[in-house]
């Protein structure tokens, strides 16, 4: 019996959970089942972000692991991935700001928590979050931002959010560096996190799951 | 007779410093002309203030208040941020505005905004700026990438300065392409052979990077004399500046524009060793980057902006293996070359206030953004001045009460018995201006020791 692949990769040793992929694979085992895996691996590695047992560092290293697997992965699947969706959130730096690093954390958590992320990118104008809202029924919506000029450009994008008439339907979380509750109050917004796991754990209140 | 530098222990060197900044020159190198006795005597009094709130051997006569800046003076004064950036005299005279309107102890200088052509003419990648990927209006942002490659450790190790110039540089300056034709500097060795070394300066690529760098140097001394000259005049008018020059950490110098965020953790996993011996590389390089710097500016506090050590970025673990014990290598040397490290904890860093506590007494101050004042003091600031920490939301959206109530509890526990400097926490750009005024106004009104 192969090493088991939740564990392998939830203790973040790479090379081992690579060869387990590769193993399993040869087995010709179904390639979601392996994903799958992968995916609770991850999940457990936030769990431990939580718990204040990993940092940053141990979160984008599993995230690059998971890519890796996820590449060995892909050409076996012969139908698309059918995976249930918790529900969907929209991401994005505000207008003005470029920083992503911990805008893509959040996208990265979301996404193997089981959330479908729209990952608007970096310095998104306000129509553009509308305009996402709008197509994809997202019911959450999660702004990021670093700089001081990010507690404007939120506030903006919340009532932006308001004249086109879906505060209602959506909750909003707002995060970066200098964000604290004051300017979730400036902003209009519903809640803001410290870091990537309270955006989830915010999200999963909000959308169930 | 006077001790010559070189025999001088770490204490008289930093006395030194202190008795020179209380005797200024001027560029000629005679006695500083201050505008008015007032300035001068406030002048000496702000050294006197700083100097006493660092060596934490005597408390000073009230709190000092410093004012750190990022593009707030400009914005302040109606301006873009482009304008800062590109009309040299504008920036200094906004500067001045900003000085004389808010009156702090002390200040960091009109450099922030940085020269636009400058960037311009070299092409600068490593950075989006007013007007080249972000708006006039808004402040310098860094482009995170891998500049560095996984791979290249081996050769940044080998020789640092070049990897910087044949490969780093021409990297994040479009206009430095021709630097990745020149030979190694260590092959000039002797006549057979000097001059086929010498081949790479006849191609156009390498002489358009020579003709841009000429370009760029001039524009950069004609930023730096108006800068200089600012600083100057605000000496004169009574106002020290508190920034003498800058280093960093060797782990942001390789975490932040080298190998990136995600380059330096991935490396912390799968070649940690490489890791660990760039940053043991890099220790003298740094030291000796402050030192210069200080000898240059005749001020010796350096400052450290610290990145990637703060609280969630590494476990104690990794803090304690990767980020610590180069950059206390660091600021031990530059506290041996006479300098005063000026470390800012840019974020929350509470959980390593227990290490970074074990340096030596009286000989640094630590900008603190958003970490617990109290528990500070009782760690860090046994041994070592703290600077800060009102916070960027506060400046941006309290009242002037709500900023005075937070002053207040900051002086009260972190300013008790001296070894504290009133200032912001982090580099502001947007804030009420009231905001800063009641800061600076309440700390000299309630900051004074009885």
């Amino acid at each position: 019996m192969a090493k088991d692949l939740v564990k392998t990769l939830a203790d973040l040793k790479e090379k081992e959970a690579l060869k387990i992929v590769e193993d399993r694979l040869k087995t010709g085992e179904d390639p979601l089942k392996i994903l799958d895996d992968a995916r609770r691996a991850v999940e457990i590695v936030g769990k431990r972000f939580s718990d204040c047992e990993y940092f940053i560092p141990d979160l984008v290293y599993s995230g690059e692991i998971l890519k890796q697997i996820t590449g060995m992965v892909k050409p076996k699947l012969t139908k698309a991935a059918e995976v249930k969706r918790l529900g969907k959130v929209v991401v994005g730096t505000v207008a003005g700001d470029i920083h992503d690093i911990g805008k893509d954390i959040v996208v990265f958590m979301l996404d193997v928590s089981g959330f479908e992320v729209m990952d608007l990118g970096i310095n998104v104008p306000a129509q553009k979050f509308v305009d996402a809202i709008k197509n994809t029924n997202s019911t959450v919506v999660g702004l990021s931002g670093f700089l001081t000029l990010a507690f404007d450009s939120m506030k903006e994008t919340v009532e932006a959010i308001k004249k086109a008439g879906f505060r209602g339907k959506v909750k909003i979380m707002i995060g970066g560096g200098q964000i604290d509750d004051q300017v979730k109050g400036f902003t209009g917004a519903d809640a803001f996190g410290k870091d990537a796991m309270e955006a989830v754990k915010l999200a999963k209140g909000w959308i169930g799951g | 007779m006077e001790k010559n530098w070189q025999e001088m222990t770490a204490d008289e060197k930093q006395e030194a410093q202190f008795q020179k900044l209380l005797t200024p020159k001027d560029p000629e190198g005679k006695d500083l002309k201050f505008q008015s006795p007032e300035a001068e005597a406030a002048y000496k009094a702000s050294i006197t203030r700083i100097k006493d709130a660092i060596q934490l051997k005597k408390t000073p006569d009230r709190v000092p208040v410093a004012l750190l800046p990022s593009m707030f003076p400009f914005i302040n004064a109606g301006m873009t941020v482009q304008e800062a950036m590109y009309d040299y005299d504008k920036c200094a005279a906004a500067f001045k505005k900003f000085i004389l309107e808010f009156k702090p102890d002390m200040h960091i200088g009109a450099a922030g905004p940085g020269p636009g052509k400058f960037y311009e003419i070299l092409d600068y990648k490593l950075y989006s700026w007013p007007g080249h990927g972000v708006a006039p209006e808004h402040s310098y942002q860094c482009n995170e990438g891998e500049y560095m490659k996984a791979e290249e450790y081996d050769l940044l190790l080998m020789d640092p300065s070049f990897f910087f110039r044949n490969f780093y540089l021409p990297r994040v300056f479009g206009a430095l392409q021709g630097f990745q034709m020149l030979a190694p500097l260590t092959g000039i060795l002797e006549i057979y052979g000097v001059a086929f070394q010498f081949i790479p300066y006849a191609l156009p690529p390498v002489q358009g990077t020579f003709k841009a760098l000429f370009e760029a140097g001039a524009e950069a001394l004609k930023w730096a004399m108006v800068m200089g000259g600012s600083n100057g005049e605000l000496t004169t008018l009574g106002f020290p500046i508190i920034l003498g020059g800058f280093t960093k950490a060797p782990f942001d110098v390789i975490g932040d524009t080298l190998r990136g965020t995600k380059g330096i953790m991935m490396d912390m996993y799968r070649q940690p060793d490489k890791l660990l011996k760039a940053m043991e590389k890099l220790v003298p390089i740094m030291i000796g980057m402050g030192i210069g710097a200080s000898q240059q500016t005749g001020n010796p506090q350096i400052f450290i902006p610290l990145h990637k050590g703060a609280d969630s970025f590494l476990s104690d673990e990794q803090f304690k293996k990767f980020y610590w014990p180069t950059l206390k290598q660091v600021m031990v040397g530059l506290i041996e070359g006479g300098c005063i490290p000026f470390p800012a904890l840019e974020g929350h860093w509470g959980s390593r206030l227990k290490v970074i506590q074990d340096i030596p007494k009286g000989k640094t101050m630590w900008m603190v953004d958003q970490t617990d004042m109290a528990k500070a003091k009782e760690t860090l600031g046994k041994n070592a001045c703290l600077i800060g920490n009102v916070p960027s939301s506060m400046l941006r959206l309290s009242t002037p009460d709500e900023v005075k109530a937070y002053c207040k509890k900051l002086i009260d526990t972190a300013g008790k018995g001296g070894g504290f400097i009133m200032s912001n926490g982090a580099f502001f750009d947007e804030a009420k201006p009231e905001n800063v005024k009641a800061m600076v106004d309440f700390t000299k009104e309630y900051g004074v020791y009885k």
